[in-house]
C-alpha cells in the first residue's frame, strides 16, 4: 500500500525539521518526546530539561484518535495542568502494563461498537500548553479525486469533528497549481470565523502547511488542533500518512520514520515481515497477508489481478473460513526469490494438520503470464517442494496447478515430474483450463 | 483519434529491454508489418549505436540514442513512447518527452512512482492531449497493427489468443496478467479483440476506463466492450454515467474483481495499489450491482464471465473475421557475429555499396579511386568535385621523401630482409599524432573554434591554454613569401570547385594572425587537407555531429594512410631492387650517456 500512517511524534518531527522553510514567520518549540515506558521518559528528561521544568501532557501515539474520550490523555493529577514528570512516568507504566480497551467510535460520549484490545507501547509526552479555546484552529490536507484539498476551520478539537459541514472551509487545487495560485486562493478563503486580526496570520500558516504537505509527499496531514498565539504555534495533535513510494526521494526529508502496525491490529508475523523485506529488495513483487493460518486452503498465485480472482472464487465456493492467506508474486521474480516465497508458505501450511482431519490444499495458480518465465519460477517452487516434501505429506497436502505464459509447457512438465518423484499429490493444468477452475476441482475432491 | 495504434505506428522504446523489443519485432514479422514497430531505443548509458534484433529469420539493427530528444529528432514519425524506466526515473522521462512533443501516446510500465509525480505527469499529459497508459501496466495492443512490449506474452500465446488480427471486442482491464487471460477467454468465446488496454494497477493512472472506452465507442472495429474492474476507486461509475447519457451505446460486459474484500477490514490490501475500497461505493459488489442496474452485462461471478461473453457476442451475429496471412517466426535463430554494411559478395558479382565492381572499375565507367573510396568508406556516391578532391588529397600525400619517420622505418625493415607487407606496416605504424596526425588535429581544433565562434585571437589563446601548438599551422621552411605549392594547388581547386569553404576561410584569418607573428606559421598541407575535408562534408550535407564523428573515428587519418601507403611501398620496392644490406646505425651518431645503476635498498 502506498499510503502509510505514521506516528504523531514522527509527523511533528518532520514538520519541525523543515519548520523554517515552510513557516519562517512562526515559531514552534518542538518540545515532544516519544517513550515506551516511564524509565525511558526519566532518561529523556536528562537531555530535555523542559520535562522537569514544565507540567506535562501524556498520551499514547499508536495511530488511533479519540484518546480523550477513551480516557487516555493525561493532563491532570489533582487539577488540569499539574502533571509532573514522575506522575507522567508512573501513568505511562500503568497504562502499558496491561491490555487496554479502546473504542474507535462514539455517539456523543458513549462508545459504540466493539473495543479493540491491545497493549499500549508508545507514548508521546509534551508540555501542558494553557491557551484559550479561541486560539485553537484546524487544518488538514489530502488528495480527493484528482485534486489536493485543504480543509481549514477557526475551531479545533471535537468541535470541528462534530460540526464539520458548517465549520470547515475546503479549497481544492489541481496537482499543477503553482505556489502563487495556491497562496492567493487560500488567502481568499480563510474561514469567516477566524478573527479579522488573525486572518492574515492564519492564511500564512495554512499556505506553509499546504506547501509542506505537497513538497514532503504527505498523503494525509492533519493538525487538530493547532494553537496560534501571535506568531507562536503549538501542534497539539497531528495525524499523518506518507506516500511511501516517494521514500527514495525523501530519505533526508523524512529521516528515520517508522510505519507502525495500528493499535488492535495483530503484529506482523516474522514470515510476513520476511516477505516484505524480500519484496523491498527486488524489482519483482512479493506480497503475503495471513488471513487465517490454521485454515486449510493456501494460495500461491502469480499476478496482482489473478490473485484476487482466486481469492474471490475461494470465498464464493468454500467460504472465507477455509482461506488461510492472500498473496501474490509477479513481475518476473528470480528462481531464488520464488523459492523463498514458496518455502515461506510451505513452512506455514505444514505446521499443523487440519483440526477437522481434512487434507490441506495448495493452489498454485496464475493467469497467462506476459513476461514472467513460468519454468524459471516453477524451478523455485520445485526446490521448495524438495525441502518440504515430507512435511507436505504429513498434512496430506494436495497441490493444484494452473498457469500459462512464456515457457509454461516446460514449467508444468517439470513441476508434475518433481511432485511425482517426491510422492506428492498434484494436478496440473495449462491455459486450456479456465483460470480458476482448479478451485472447483480442489473443493470437489 | 479513434484507434490507439495503426499498422504504421512506430515507437521510441526508452530502455534497451531486449526481450520486450524482440517480442514486438516477432509480432511485427508475424503480422507482416512493413516497418518494425520500434524505430529507436533510448539507452542513456550505452555506448553502442544500435542493437541487433531478429526480424523473422533475419536480423535488423534498431538505432540506439542517449536521449529521447536525439531519438525523436532522428525518428520524428515515431509518436509512441514506451517508457520502461524504473520508478525512480519514469516521471522525468515522461515529462521530458512531453516537453519535446510530437507523441500521441505514452506507456509507462514502472510500478510505484511517487503519487504526486504520477498525478502531475498524468495531468500534464492530459493538458497536452497525450494519452498515458499506465503507470504499472503491461500496455496495450491493437491486434494486427501494433503491440506494446510484453503484452500478450509469447508469440505462440498471441496466436492462440487471436491477438494477431483484429477481432471485434474492445477490452479494458486494470491488471496486465488478467488482460492476457481475458484475451484468451475472448478468443475462445468470441472472435478476439479489436483493441485492448491494461490501464495499470497504481492508484493514479493516466488514461482510465472511460477515456479508452469513449475512444473505442468511436472505433468502428469495436462492436462491444469488456471492462474488468477492481475493488477500489470510482472509475466504473464514469462508465455507468456515459451509458446513461448515451455517450456509450455499444454493448458492455463488465466485472469487478475483489468481492472478497468485504470479508476483511481495510487493513488487507488485495491486489494492486489502486485496489482498496474507502467507501461502500468502492467495493466490488456495489460496483457490480450498479453496473448491472445501468444495463451493463454483469455475470454472477468471474467464473461465469466466459459464458456471458459468449452470449453477448453470439447475439451480435457478427460476420466471421477472415484469417489473415501470417509469417511464421523460426523457433531456432542464431545471431550473426559480424555485420557488414559496405560490400556484399553473395550475388553473381561482388558489389561496393550496391554497385558491381565492374561498374566502377574500368576507365569507361568514368569512375576513379575517389569514387571507390566514397562507396566503401562512406556508402554514398559523391559528386565528381568531391571524388576528384579525394584523389587530389591521396596524390598529394603519397610521399614526402625517405627521411620522414615512416619511410625511414620501412626502408630499415626492408634492408633487414623482411617482406613488402612487413616493411610496409613498420612504416604505417609510425602514423599517429606526431606523423600525419596534424590532419585530424587541424580539422578538430579549427572546427571547434569556428563552431564556438572563437575569433582568431581567442582561438590562439584557447590553444595556448590547452598547451599544444595549433595543428596544421607552421612549416619548416615554407612561408607566405615562399608558399607550399601543394597547398596552393589544394586551395585553388577548392576555390574553383567547392560550393563554399567556410572553415578554410576561417583558417585563413587565423593564418593571417599567426604569420604576422612569425613568417613560417602558415597553414600547411596537413591543415589544409583536414580543413577542406570538413568543408567538403559540409557541402555534401553531413550534419556537424556526423562530421565530428568522422574526425573522432580517424577518417581523416585514413586518407593519409591510404595515400602514404603508395609512397612506403615505393621505398620498400626501391630497397629490394637496390639489394641494400642490413642497416646498422653509425655509433658516431649516438650520444652515449650511461651511468652505473644505483642500488635501491
Amino acid at each position: 500500500m502506498a499510503q502509510k500512517a505514521i506516528r504523531e511524534y514522527d509527523a511533528k518531527s518532520i514538520l519541525a525539521k523543515h519548520w523554517d522553510k515552510y513557516f519562517p514567520d512562526f515559531t514552534y518549540a518542538y518540545e515532544t518526546v516519544m517513550v515506551q515506558n516511564g524509565s525511558e521518559l526519566k532518561e529523556a528528561a536528562k537531555t530535555a530539561s523542559w520535562l522537569n521544568e514544565k507540567t506535562l501532557v501524556a498520551k499514547p501515539d499508536m495511530l488511533f484518535g479519540k484518546r480523550g474520550k477513551n480516557g487516555l490523555v493525561l493532563f491532570k493529577d489533582a487539577k488540569p495542568g499539574d502533571v509532573s514528570l514522575a506522575k507522567a512516568a508512573s501513568w505511562i507504566d500503568e497504562k502499558s502494563s496491561s491490555d487496554q480497551s479502546v473504542y474507535f467510535s462514539f455517539d456523543g460520549d458513549t462508545p459504540t461498537g466493539e473495543p479493540s484490545v491491545d497493549r499500549l507501547t508508545h507514548f508521546v509526552v509534551e508540555p501542558f500548553t494553557p491557551h484559550d479555546q479561541s486560539e485553537e484552529y484546524y487544518v488538514s490536507a489530502t488528495c480527493v479525486g484528482d485534486d489536493d484539498v485543504i480543509y481549514m476551520s477557526a475551531e479545533g478539537g471535537m468541535e470541528v469533528e462534530e460540526g464539520w459541514d458548517e465549520k470547515v472551509t475546503e479549497v481544492a487545487f489541481p496537482i499543477t497549481a503553482t505556489e502563487e495560485e495556491i497562496a492567493e486562493k487560500i488567502r481568499a478563503n480563510v474561514p469567516a470565523d477566524v478573527a479579522d486580526k488573525d486572518k492574515a496570520q492564519f492564511a500564512e500558516f495554512c499556505i506553509g502547511f499546504f506547501r509542506a504537505y505537497r513538497e514532503l509527499n504527505f498523503a494525509y496531514l492533519e493538525i487538530n488542533p493547532f494553537v496560534m498565539q501571535g506568531n507562536k504555534i503549538e501542534l497539539l495533535d497531528m495525524v499523518a500518512k506518507l506516500d511511501d513510494t516517494a521514500g527514495f526521494m525523501m530519505v533526508d526529508e523524512w529521516g528515520a520514520v517508522e510505519y507502525p502496525t495500528a493499535f488492535g491490529m495483530e503484529a506482523k508475523s516474522p514470515e510476513v515481515e520476511a516477505i516484505e523485506e524480500a519484496d523491498a529488495k527486488t524489482g519483482a513483487s512479493l506480497k503475503l497477508t495471513l488471513l487465517k493460518p490454521e485454515a486449510r486452503i493456501w494460495t500461491m498465485v502469480a499476478g496482482g489481478g489473478a490473485s484476487v480472482v482466486y481469492a474471490d472464487t475461494i470465498a464464493d465456493m468454500a467460504g472465507i473460513d477455509d482461506l488461510a492467506n492472500y498473496g501474490e508474486y509477479s513481475g518476473g521474480p528470480t528462481t531464488g526469490e520464488t523459492k523463498f516465497y514458496a518455502e515461506t508458505l510451505l513452512d506455514l501450511m505444514t505446521r499443523e494438520p487440519d483440526p477437522q482431519g481434512r487434507g490441506k490444499v495448495m493452489i498454485i495458480g496464475g493467469a497467462i503470464a506476459n513476461f514472467t518465465d513460468v519454468a524459471k519460477t516453477f524451478t523455485g517452487i520445485i526446490q521448495a517442494f524438495e525441502e518440504y516434501a515430507e512435511k507436505m505429506k504429513a498434512v496430506d497436502l494436495k497441490i493444484y496447478v494452473r498457469r500459462g505464459g512464456p515457457n509454461y509447457e516446460k514449467g508444468l512438465r517439470d513441476i508434475k515430474e518433481a511432485a511425482d518423484r517426491l510422492g506428492l499429490y498434484i494436478e496440473v493444468y495449462g491455459p486450456e483450463t479456465h483460470v480458476t477452475d482448479i478451485v472447483r476441482m480442489a473443493l470437489e475432491k | 483519434m479513434e484507434q490507439l495504434y495503426t499498422k504504421d505506428t512506430q515507437a521510441i522504446f526508452w530502455n534497451n529491454n531486449k526481450t520486450a523489443i524482440q517480442r514486438m519485432l516477432d509480432y511485427d514479422y508475424t503480422i507482416q508489418r512493413k516497418t518494425p514497430s520500434v524505430a529507436a531505443i533510448v539507452a542513456p548509458t550505452s555506448g553502442n549505436k544500435f542493437e541487433k534484433f531478429f526480424y523473422g529469420p533475419d536480423e535488423v539493427m534498431i538505432p540506439l540514442f542517449k536521449t529521447t530528444a536525439a531519438a525523436k529528432a532522428a525518428q520524428p514519425q515515431a509518436d509512441v513512447l514506451l517508457n520502461f524506466a524504473s520508478f525512480r526515473t519514469a516521471y522525468d522521462v515522461t515529462m521530458e518527452a512531453l516537453e519535446i512533443g510530437g507523441f500521441s501516446s505514452m506507456m509507462i510500465t514502472a510500478e510505484g512512482i511517487p503519487e504526486r509525480l504520477a498525478r502531475k505527469m498524468n495531468q500534464t499529459a492530459r493538458e497536452k492531449g497525450v494519452i498515458i497508459i499506465g503507470p504499472a501496466t503491461v500496455g496495450a495492443i491493437t491486434p494486427g497493427a501494433f503491440k506494446v512490449a510484453n503484452i500478450g506474452g509469447t508469440i505462440t500465446n498471441i496466436v492462440n489468443s487471436k491477438l494477431h488480427r483484429a477481432g471485434s471486442c474492445g477490452l479494458v482491464t486494470r491488471s496486465g496478467g488478467l488482460f492476457n487471460e481475458l484475451s484468451n477467454i475472448i478468443a475462445i468465446n468470441a472472435d478476439g479483440i479489436a483493441e485492448g488496454v491494461a490501464i495499470g494497477g497504481d492508484r493514479f493512472v493516466g488514461s482510465v476506463f472511460i477515456d479508452n472506452m469513449l475512444r473505442m465507442e468511436k472505433n468502428p472495429a469495436v462492436k462491444y466492450m469488456i471492462l474488468l474492474g477492481e475493488v477500489g476507486g470510482t472509475e466504473e461509475y464514469k462508465v455507468i454515467d456515459a451509458i446513461k447519457s448515451g455517450a456509450i451505446t455499444k454493448p458492455v460486459i463488465a466485472w469487478c474483481i475483489g468481492t472478497i474484500a468485504k470479508y476483511y477490514d481495510s487493513g488487507v490490501q488485495f491486489g494492486h495499489a489502486g485496489a482498496s475500497a474507502n467507501a461502500d461505493s468502492e467495493t466490488a459488489e456495489y460496483k457490480n450491482k450498479a453496473m448491472a442496474e445501468a444495463g451493463i452485462h454483469v455475470p454472477a461471478s468471474f467464473n461465469e464471465l466466459p459464458a456471458m461473453i459468449n452470449k453477448v457476442f453470439t447475439d451480435l451475429k457478427l460476420a466471421d473475421i477472415p484469417e489473415p496471412e501470417m509469417s511464421v517466426c523460426p523457433t531456432v535463430r542464431s545471431s550473426k557475429e559480424f555485420i557488414c554494411t559496405i560490400s556484399d559478395d553473395r550475388g553473381d558479382e561482388a558489389t561496393y555499396a550496391g554497385f558491381p565492381i565492374s561498374s566502377v572499375a574500368t576507365p569507361d565507367t568514368g569512375k576513379g579511386i575517389g569514387d571507390v573510396v566514397s562507396l566503401l568508406w562512406f556508402k554514398k556516391q559523391y559528386p565528381k568535385w568531391a571524388t576528384d578532391f579525394i584523389e587530389t588529397v591521396i596524390k598529394t600525400v603519397a610521399d614526402h621523401g625517405p627521411a620522414v619517420s615512416g619511410a625511414h622505418n620501412a626502408k630499415v625493415t626492408a634492408r633487414a630482409g623482411k617482406s613488402v607487407v612487413e616493411s610496409l606496416v613498420t612504416g604505417l605504424l609510425t602514423i599517429g599524432p606526431r606523423f600525419g596526425g596534424a590532419i585530424d588535429g587541424a580539422a578538430e581544433h579549427f572546427k571547434y573554434a569556428e563552431d564556438n565562434g572563437l575569433d582568431p585571437k581567442a582561438f590562439l589563446n584557447h590553444m595556448k591554454k590547452l598547451g599544444i601548438p595549433i595543428p596544421g599551422i607552421g612549416h619548416r621552411i615554407k612561408s607566405l613569401k615562399n608558399p607550399d605549392l601543394r597547398v596552393t594547388g589544394l586551395m585553388n581547386y577548392a576555390a574553383e570547385n567547392f560550393p563554399s569553404t567556410p572553415l578554410l576561410d576561417y583558417a585563413r584569418t587565423v593564418e593571417a594572425l599567426t604569420t604576422s607573428k612569425k613568417e613560417n606559421l602558415i597553414l600547411n598541407v596537413d591543415g589544409t587537407i583536414g580543413i577542406l575535408m570538413v568543408d567538403m562534408w559540409r557541402a555534401l550535407g553531413y550534419s556537424e555531429e556526423e562530421i565530428n564523428e568522422f574526425i573522432a573515428s580517424g577518417t581523416l587519418n585514413s586518407f593519409f594512410i591510404l595515400g602514404r601507403t603508395i609512397g612506403f611501398i615505393g621505398h620498400v620496392l626501391d630497397e629490394k631492387r637496390l639489394a641494400m644490406p642490413m642497416y646498422r646505425h653509425p655509433m658516431t651518431d649516438i650520444l652515449y650517456d650511461v651511468q652505473v645503476a644505483e642500488e635501491i635498498k
